[in-house]
């Protein structure tokens, strides 16, 4: 019974450590903060809208904020806020799931290269070509080949967002493999495996997760950019980066069209970045100032 | 003649809501032309007493707290930056542990040793360069060498280097921070050698920071025990070597494997330093002295034993009086 | 007593780009049971080398390594995981050589996790907790990570990861070289006391005479991949015949007030080990050298009784 109670101590205390940590961090909490404000709101907020984000309106187009429709209408009378709600969702989702795939991908790729010598060669010249592509050209490549709708913009962010893992990975399993615990894991009689899972990745994570936030800004500015130029998620869905692209023949007039969805975009994308800031100084023991 | 007086320096190190005390008051005086052996282990705060010299205490996290250092009657501490960097490599230079890391892998050795004659001599170009390479022959390593970059040489030869860097400007005090741990024995004899033949020529005042008696005792004429920040005794190389008093200097003492006796084991200190933010009452030695009692829970006194020698220890005390 | 360890002309090469770098170099010994065999060198000159070759974290090039009798120089997966169990390592800096995601606990534990000794998690901490106590860890301790403690109780945490699994031999190198001298003797007592108790084996790898004095039966001394010197330990440090022993013995800095010693003082630098030459290779630094020493590569001779010495000149050197 003790020793169940000690373990248990044990295993949360290295993540209750990161998060005390973290909570020192002003900055990284308030990013934390705004960041579930905007998931819940996402989540719940359409529920409570008294609009239907994909009703048209004509009688009420294209008003400024005012009491019944706090953030305006569209060019349809569609209620802006509502769609801001529900293009949260897929905005989340679609970050989420690309940064999170590009993440496993990259790294595997990277710790194979550094792990295995023969592979190296092989994995970050392909790496190395990927990255010399401009991204966006890449992008509009790979829907233009596999057909412009969501999934397939969700593939090409995922697939120009892995380079970078791989080649943070990389450096980081040649560092830490160099170091004397590697060995010290191999003298004990620790397979690669185990040596791959329990001493080398817990090692390596801390510049990942950094990534994992940077990448995730980058992947929201991405499939913003390339819904705007409608290869991505498509109309009437209210994904943030259409919205700015509806929005565009408006501008002069009815700016709000456009820079509601971008304001939007920009409190998510810097929330992300100082929690990133503020999960890299946590992640590192040493540093316990 | 005294050249450097520290007078209670206290420095303290704030980390979180912790203050880490690294120096509590210590007072050494260096006469002109003298060595003194500053020896400790890891955490006794000797780097730090070395780096207050140098005005080189990191702000923040670091602070001398109070305290005075003169050099020739006057406070350092005083001193404003623009000041203290005419003094630094002029007036006193240091050398740092690790040879691999102090020297800048892009210039040449021979640049690296000029830059320092500019900064503080009006010399032409060309005669900053002569005297780069007399101060390359100074130190052992061919003339010819000048125009080579520091991975070219050994972990020996770059310590060389970084001697030759510290005496360019003929400083009149030499602080030399753990010189030749990290060089092999044969080399670090060689080292140690010519760094007796330096002083001897040029008169250098010289504070040797170090964790091993046997250095101290090749080079030094003057030794002072640190321990959890303070000095704990001082005295000439007699003194220390001969008869050691506070407790701490004789278990250092003994727990040296020596080389002529035979014996099974080794003689040991119990225990640990204390974590210098959590320093205990009075006497920091005392949860790991064997003499250890109630008094010990104060202050201990500074008692001289003769001209030279001081110990701080109620046990000096109390055989003093006794005698 | 048997012999546990035997080598046999065991070399070691890396290829660099400009040539084979000899890091070992024909190298022959053997350990008895319950002894200790000390490898005295300077950087370089091949002991660490020497001691990851016989746990197999290097792949040997050449040779023979006999344990107990039994050929292990090729090992198989199978043989190499049951070998393990038998022969483990002491790292030399407290600070690389454990994992600092991990708590003290689960490092020492590590071990036991891999090789599934413990049947129960109740003896898994249990033996957990024996080991800490072992080197002198307190149980406080337990859920400690490396960064918060010091480097002599991250020492004992490395020593008590290879105690583990209740090895036969250990290979500790320089165990305690990192540490503070009042540290280090109390790892060294230890280390003596655990060998007393365990009837364990030992080589011990380091640059400093004065440590593997007090825990050697044997000394082997090295020098660019080549042993210059072998003998009881006694022996050795009574007289030391090898002229490179000779200058290491006397370049240690003593803690006493001596005056004038004789210090042998060594010219010059290592050379380099890569593509040496047939020649000795301590010539260019050694003041007794002559031609003879820079054309034959001398080998190693039983001088005087158990006391190998490899030198040309050895008898005229010590007037034997």
């Amino acid at each position: 019974m003790a020793d169940s109670r000690n373990r248990k101590r044990k295993k949360t205390s290295q993540a209750a450590e990161i998060w005390k940590r973290l909570q020192k961090n002003r900055m990284a909490m308030a990013g934390l903060c705004t960041l579930i404000v905007i998931l819940l709101l996402s989540l719940f907020g359409p529920l409570l809208s008294p609009y239907d984000y994909a009703a048209q309106n004509f009688t009420d187009r294209l008003m400024f904020p005012c009491a019944s429709h706090l953030f305006g209408t569209d060019n349809f009378g569609r209620d802006i806020l509502t769609r801001i709600l529900v293009g949260g969702r897929y905005t989340l989702f679609i970050t989420f799931v690309c940064i999170t795939s590009a993440a496993i991908m990259g790294s595997a790729l990277g710790l194979l290269a550094a792990f295995y010598p023969k592979m190296d060669n092989i994995i970050m010249r392909l790496v190395d070509i990927l990255m010399g592509i401009p991204t966006m050209l890449m992008c509009v490549s790979i829907v233009a080949a596999l057909g412009s709708n969501m999934k397939n913009m969700m593939i090409a962010l995922a697939v120009t967002q892995s380079p970078e893992f791989a080649r943070i990975m990389r450096a980081q399993v040649l560092t830490i493999k160099d170091r004397e615990f590697m060995e010290a894991a191999s003298s004990i009689g620790c397979s690669n495996g185990r040596i791959i899972f329990r001493h080398i990745i817990p090692n390596a994570l801390a510049p990942i997760i950094v990534q994992y936030t940077l990448g995730a800004v980058s992947v929201i500015l991405m499939s913003a950019s390339l819904s705007f130029v409608g290869m991505g998620v498509q109309p009437p869905t209210p994904e943030w980066g259409l919205m700015i692209s509806a929005g565009r023949d408006y501008l002069r007039d009815y700016w709000h069209i456009a820079i509601i969805p971008g304001l939007a975009i920009v409190v998510t994308a810097f929330a992300l970045n100082m929690l990133g800031d503020g999960l890299r100084d946590a992640l590192d023991p040493r540093l316990k100032q | 003649m005294e050249l450097l007086e520290i007078k209670n320096l206290v420095v303290q190190y704030s980390v979180g809501r912790d203050v880490v005390q690294a120096v509590n008051g210590i007072s050494l005086t260096v006469k002109e032309g003298a060595t003194i052996g500053l020896v400790g282990e890891t955490g006794a705060g000797k780097t730090t007493t070395a780096l207050s010299v140098m005005g080189l205490v990191p702000n923040p996290p670091g602070k001398v707290k109070s305290g005075e250092i003169l050099l020739d009657g006057e406070d350092l501490l005083k001193k404003s930056n623009k000041e203290m960097r005419k003094i630094r490599g002029k007036d006193i230079a240091m050398i740092f542990q690790d040879p691999m890391t102090s020297l800048n892998p892009v210039m040449t050795v021979g640049e690296q040793i000029m830059e320092v004659i500019q900064l503080h001599e009006k010399i032409s170009r060309q005669d900053a360069q002569k005297k780069a390479c007399e101060m390359l022959e100074l130190v052992g390593i061919p003339g010819q060498r000048y125009g080579e970059y520091p991975h070219q040489f050994s972990g020996g030869m770059k310590q060389r280097v970084i001697i030759a860097i510290a005496l360019a400007c003929n400083p009149r005090l030499l602080i030399a921070d753990e010189p030749t741990t990290a060089l092999d024995v044969t080399i670090q004899a060689q080292v140690l050698d010519m760094m007796r033949r330096l002083k001897e020529t040029y008169k250098t005042a010289m504070i040797l920071i170090t964790h091993d008696l046997g250095v101290v005792a090749e080079v030094c004429d003057q030794v002072a025990i640190m321990y959890a920040g303070e000095i704990v005794e001082k005295g000439t190389l007699e003194d220390i070597y001969e008869s050691p008093r506070h407790p701490y200097t004789i278990g250092l003492f003994q727990s040296i494997p020596d080389l002529d006796v035979e014996s099974e084991r080794l003689n040991i200190i119990p225990g640990m330093m204390p974590d210098p933010a959590a320093l205990p009452e009075g006497c920091n030695f005392c949860e790991r002295c064997q003499h250890a009692t109630e008094q010990c829970k104060k202050q201990p006194p500074v008692v001289r034993l003769s001209d030279t020698h001081e110990v701080q220890c109620f046990l000096a005390q109390d055989e003093k009086g006794g005698e | 007593m048997g012999k546990l360890l035997e080598v046999k002309h065991l070399k070691k090469y890396f290829p660099t780009k400009s040539g084979m770098l000899h890091a070992v170099d024909d190298v022959s010994f053997s350990i008895e049971e319950g002894k200790t065999l000390g490898v005295v060198g300077e950087s370089g000159c091949g002991k660490s080398t020497l001691g990851r070759v016989i746990l197999h974290l290097l792949p040997l090039t050449e040779g023979t390594i006999l344990y107990n009798g039994k050929d292990i120089s090729n090992p198989s997966k199978t043989e190499l995981h049951e070998l393990r169990r038998n022969m483990q390592m002491v790292f030399q800096d407290p600070y690389s050589s454990i994992n600092p995601r991990q708590s003290v606990a689960e490092i020492i534990g590590e071990p036991l996790k891999v090789y599934r000794v413990c049947k129960t998690k109740a003896e898994y901490h249990e033996r957990v907790r024996e080991l800490m106590d072992i080197v002198g860890l307190p149980e406080r301790y337990e859920h400690s990570y490396p960064h918060e403690l010091d480097g002599g109780r991250r020492q004992r945490i490395g020593i008590g990861r290879a105690l583990a699994l209740n090895p036969r031999f250990i290979v500790c190198d320089e165990p305690v070289s990192a540490l503070d001298v009042s540290i280090q003797a109390q790892i060294l007592n230890l280390m003596m006391d655990l060998q007393e108790e365990r009837n364990l084996t030992y080589i011990f790898v380091t640059h400093d005479l004065s440590v593997v004095k007090h825990i050697s039966d044997d000394i082997m001394v090295m020098y660019l991949g080549v042993v210059v010197e072998k003998s009881a330990a006694r022996a050795l440090f009574e007289k030391q015949l090898h002229p490179y022993t000779k200058a290491l013995l006397s370049a240690i800095p003593r803690a006493k007030l001596g005056g004038a010693r004789n210090r042998i003082l060594l010219k010059g630098e290592l050379t380099s080990p890569i593509e040496p030459p047939k020649a000795c290779r301590f010539a260019v630094r050694c003041p007794y050298a002559t031609d003879r020493c820079a054309q034959e590569e001398p080998t190693l001779e039983e001088v005087l009784p158990e006391h190998y010495v490899a030198c040309h000149y050895v008898k005229e050197i010590n007037r034997l």
